[in-house]
């Protein structure tokens, strides 16, 4: 079995938020939760997004970094910044293309998922994949994910012209390879999109 | 006397809910000296494995614990964060007694016995030993369900006695009597991923049973079919392959029309319908009428959907069933559950691999805690109290007379209302917070108000115990050692991870102690739960429910044993029904026809929306543990009241806006949420919350003749927009019912 990776389900998850409250949990992280829940848009939709730290191979959050406070570890966890060096600039909140760090004012620190290094840097899982009820978060081999899931992990992104390689994989149909985001004005693209498919009422259309 | 002693405010401030947000001790790394116990969540009825880490006797934090088979360390937010219980500020530490005008002092533990017993003797003495009542819940351990059972029967000699699972499991429960012969889920959670087709009704697995979801995801990956029916597109519904947003209760209209159509299309299995049943032609005659259309009219869904369920259920090699609360909470509550198991029968899928029917369990011990003789009907081992065999046999493990033994008394709603009608002067209530959970809130308090004398076991001073005259602090889930029986049959140990705080005691000892003072000292000299359960195995064997092959060393080496195990060498039953053999003295399963009929309230002109309640994921049933952590307050903080668009529209109310939802028996203010995802004929609202943040303000007491359980999925209301209230319960914190 070769080592383990982490990997996103979006399809699998069902809002609990139990990563949220486990991040808090884990050791060193002393009650504040580093990974936050997306809630797409509940008006229409009861679809939500956990969003951990994807672990760029190259992180945009350390490239714009002033101070040098954000670092990789050998095996590929970025870090929070080193409190030493950072300045609370928030350039790597700004720059994030997951809108992962978080500024911490109370610290004057930027802090983010570093998937449970305490923990997963002497192979336990991460807290948030541990607990998640869903599998939406999984921490497990690729062979067991290939194994298990009808979907496949893909770890390219492309946001507008900028590819990005993450740690972190997401499961994707078979047919895709890498997840492209455009830009979207919002609200401007109906035709684009099918007509509210969660909207209850025009499922119940023609019933009256 | 039974009334609040002081204003709500006051309670709230000295005794909370306060919101705990910091470990006991601090945030603390884990260390080597700290002990972790491995044990299981005091909440649902999964009954997660869990490790608690206790460091000087008090619980610091939790790790997950991935051995344990049932969710192999997965969690839902209550279970990460459940352990703020311990050394929380509200914690009850000595016996509090009712002082008016001032609220609730401390007293002795002898002087609060005295108080118990003495007016349990005075009340029995002056109108019967019938007029003391005791209300339980199934969150106890089988132990302490087994023992609140025999103290009522043997202790007390009242025939009143009911717990809070007759809000919880008896419609699936009196459905899988009828048909199956045995009241229990038939498999093992692990056929789940073994389905091609699951069909879950009136579940919000997402939110109530957060762990069942990996089984069905994992079904699905192994590509399963998903069919939910919900008024609500649940998170689970999302991505369901059919989603029915039924009418709330219109759910016969689905399960029969799917049946007619199976019937129609030869989707039914004969050979195991001929073999292994009976009632099949009295059946298909009563669903010849269920053609689509007319299924549809009743299901308020478009016909397709129906047509659609059966094209996805009827040529399956095999499937799954599994319904809640949804279809449950009915005035046909146990109608709409045969008709689903019709469903099941029909098709021969049952008893074999990926092929099964389970109900999800709701509290902690949802399935224990309605075998060990805690219902108003019930004897241990599932025995029925009007049965004179089952009599004389738990006569003879209580060593008492048969004819001590009351008989039947009220199940949970009728015993309020004799309350109400001064019928019944004393209670005993333990795990159980009717101020909350029942519905009717205004007609629950009304009857608390009325009586003589009660008493209250708790941890915390839950809305009910409010209304106490003697306030008896008892213990956390992991203040104590026991047994529970999970959601799918398999019987779990509790371990103990600390002691009660200060002068709390463990929950049986407080109970065994009145016993004792009321003259039946050797009837309960258990010195350990452990004693109680050597006890309980001897009284659940022969019964459905048989335990007597289980003892707690036997549970430990094998991390649970499925009942029926009726012989220590026995190896539990995780799959019930193996072999078309039913739990009837026939040997067969009993289908039964159903036919639909309407809910006791229907909407109207007055009163022209549906209301229909339910959980969120943060929270647990009546909130008295879970609206006492931060963090879990802080996910959902206040009840809101789900509306969609088009309806919103209709009345002016706009998302976010204070929207007053009145039935005829009271209303809650709370916040709109407009959403596309739930009916527009019906609106929804979570329960956990108090006083005018109560959805059971608005609900009906009408129960099914059946089973008893109250109709809180449906009653009728009207709505409109309000101020924001601004009196002085809206202004205490939102846990306390405030509303910001």
């Amino acid at each position: 079995m070769s080592e383990a990776a982490f990997f996103i389900d979006y399809s699998r998850c069902i809002g609990c938020e139990a990563c949220v409250n486990a991040c808090a949990e884990c050791d060193t992280h002393r009650g504040t939760s580093m990974i936050h829940l997306e809630t797409i848009d509940r008006r229409d939709s009861v679809q939500t997004a956990p969003q951990i730290c994807m672990h760029c191979e190259d992180p945009i959050c350390a490239q714009v970094c002033p101070a040098d406070a954000i670092k990789k570890t050998p095996d590929g966890v970025v870090q929070s910044s080193l409190k030493p060096r950072c300045i609370g600039c928030s350039n790597c909140v700004l720059s994030c293309p997951f809108g992962v760090p978080k500024y911490m004012s109370g610290i004057d620190q930027m802090m983010k998922c570093d998937m449970c290094y305490d923990r997963s840097s002497v192979g336990k899982k991460p807290m948030c994949a541990t607990v998640c009820p869903s599998g939406a978060l999984t921490y497990t081999s690729m062979e067991e994910i290939q194994r298990t899931r009808q979907g496949i992990p893909v770890n390219s992104w492309k946001f507008g012209a900028e590819e990005v390689k993450t740690k972190v994989y997401v499961m994707v149909p078979r047919e895709v390879t890498r997840v492209e985001i455009g830009l979207v004005q919002i609200h401007s693209t109906p035709s684009a999109l099918p007509n509210d498919p969660y909207d209850v009422a025009l499922m119940l259309e023609g019933m009256e | 006397m039974a009334k609040l002693p002081v204003e709500t405010p006051e309670l709230v401030r000295v005794f909370g809910p306060t919101l705990h947000r910091v470990p006991g001790g601090g945030w603390t790394r884990t260390t080597e000296d700290e002990k972790l116990v491995k044990t299981h969540c005091c909440f649902c009825g999964q009954q997660c494995g869990i490790q608690l880490r206790v460091q000087d006797n008090k619980v610091v934090g939790f790790e997950p614990w991935e051995d344990f088979p049932f969710n192999r360390g997965k969690l839902c937010p209550k279970g990460v964060k459940r352990y703020m219980q311990d050394e929380h500020p509200d914690r009850l530490k000595h016996p509090l007694q009712r002082v008016e005008g001032v609220g609730f002092e401390a007293i002795s533990w002898d002087f609060a016995m005295q108080r118990v017993v003495g007016e349990i003797q005075r009340i029995q003495a002056a109108y019967g030993k019938d007029a003391f009542a005791v209300l339980t819940g199934a969150s106890l351990t089988n132990e302490k369900a087994y023992l609140m059972g025999k103290f009522a029967r043997v202790a007390l000699q009242t025939a009143n006695i009911d717990y809070n699972g007759r809000l919880c499991m008896v419609s699936a429960g009196a459905a899988s009597k009828k048909i199956f012969g045995m009241d229990r889920s038939a498999n093992p959670w692990s056929d789940i991923p073994k389905a091609k087709v699951i069909l879950a009704a009136g579940a919000n697995i997402a939110e109530c049973a957060p762990i069942t979801t990996d089984y069905i995801w994992q079904a699905r990956e192994n590509g399963a079919k998903l069919i939910i029916l919900d008024p609500r597109m649940t998170p689970i519904a999302r991505n369901a392959d059919l989603f029915i947003p039924v009418r709330p209760g219109g759910d016969i209209g689905v399960f029969n029309g799917m049946l007619h159509i199976l019937i129609e299309r030869g989707w039914i299995d004969r050979k195991f319908i001929d073999e292994h049943t009976t009632g099949f032609d009295q059946l298909a005659e009563s669903v010849k009428k269920y053609t689509p259309e007319y299924s549809s009219k009743i299901a308020g869904v478009p016909s397709e959907m129906i047509v659609k369920a059966a094209e996805l259920w009827g040529p399956a090699p095999t499937s799954f069933l599994m319904h809640a609360r949804g279809i449950e909470h009915h005035t046909k509550g146990v109608d709409n559950c045969m008709a689903a198991i019709n469903l099941v029968i029909a098709t021969g899928r049952i008893g074999r691999e990926g092929c099964g029917y389970a109900m999800i369990t709701g509290q902690g011990n949802g399935q224990g805690g309605r075998e060990q003789g805690q219902k108003c009907d019930q004897l241990p081992g599932s025995r029925d109290i009007s049965n004179p065999e089952h009599r004389k046999y738990i006569a003879g493990v209580w060593g008492v007379t048969e004819e001590s033994i009351p008989q039947k008394g009220l199940s949970a709603i009728p015993l309020v209302e004799a309350i109400h009608a001064g019928k019944i002067k004393g209670l005993i209530s333990i795990c159980f917070n009717p101020m909350i959970s029942l519905p009717d809130a205004n007609f629950v308090r009304e009857a608390l108000e009325k009586l003589e004398f009660f008493t209250c076991i708790d941890f915390f001073l839950s809305e009910t115990a409010r209304y106490a005259d003697i306030v008896l602090a008892g213990s956390l889930m992991e203040e104590d050692e026991g047994t529970t029986t999970n959601v799918e049959g398999r019987v779990i140990r509790h371990r103990k991870a600390v002691t009660p705080p200060a002068e709390a005691r463990e929950d049986w000892k407080i109970i065994c102690e009145i016993a004792g003072r009321l003259g039946y000292a050797e009837k309960f000299n258990y010195v350990s739960p452990k004693e109680m359960f050597e006890e309980l195995r001897v009284a659940s064997k022969g019964g459905v429910s048989d335990y007597y092959g289980m003892t707690w060393e036997r549970l430990d080496e094998t991390n649970g044993l499925f009942w029926p195990c009726p012989e220590l060498g026995h190896p539990g039953t995780p799959r019930l029904y193996e072999n078309g053999k039913f739990g009837h003295p026939d040997g067969k399963a009993h289908f039964i026809p159903v036919e639909w009929r309407p809910s006791d309230e229907m909407p109207d002109e007055e009163y022209p929306v549906i209301l229909t309640t339910g959980r969120v994921v943060s929270q647990f049933l009546s909130g008295t543990q879970t609206r006492r952590i931060g963090a879990l307050v802080d996910q959902a903080s206040q009840p809101f009241c789900e509306i969609h668009p088009r309806l919103a529209e209709k009345y002016g109310i706009s998302d976010g806006d204070f929207v007053k939802v009145e039935s005829r028996r009271g209303n809650v203010v709370v916040h709109a949420k407009v959403v596309k995802t739930i009916r527009p004929d019906t609106v929804f609202v979570p329960y956990h919350w108090p006083l005018d943040r109560s959805a059971n303000n608005c609900t009906n007491r009408a129960i099914d003749p059946v089973s008893n359980i109250p109709e809180f999925k449906i009653c009728a209301v009207r709505l409109s927009k309000v101020d924001q209230p601004t009196d002085a319960i809206a202004m205490l914190e939102v846990q306390a019912g405030g509303v910001r």
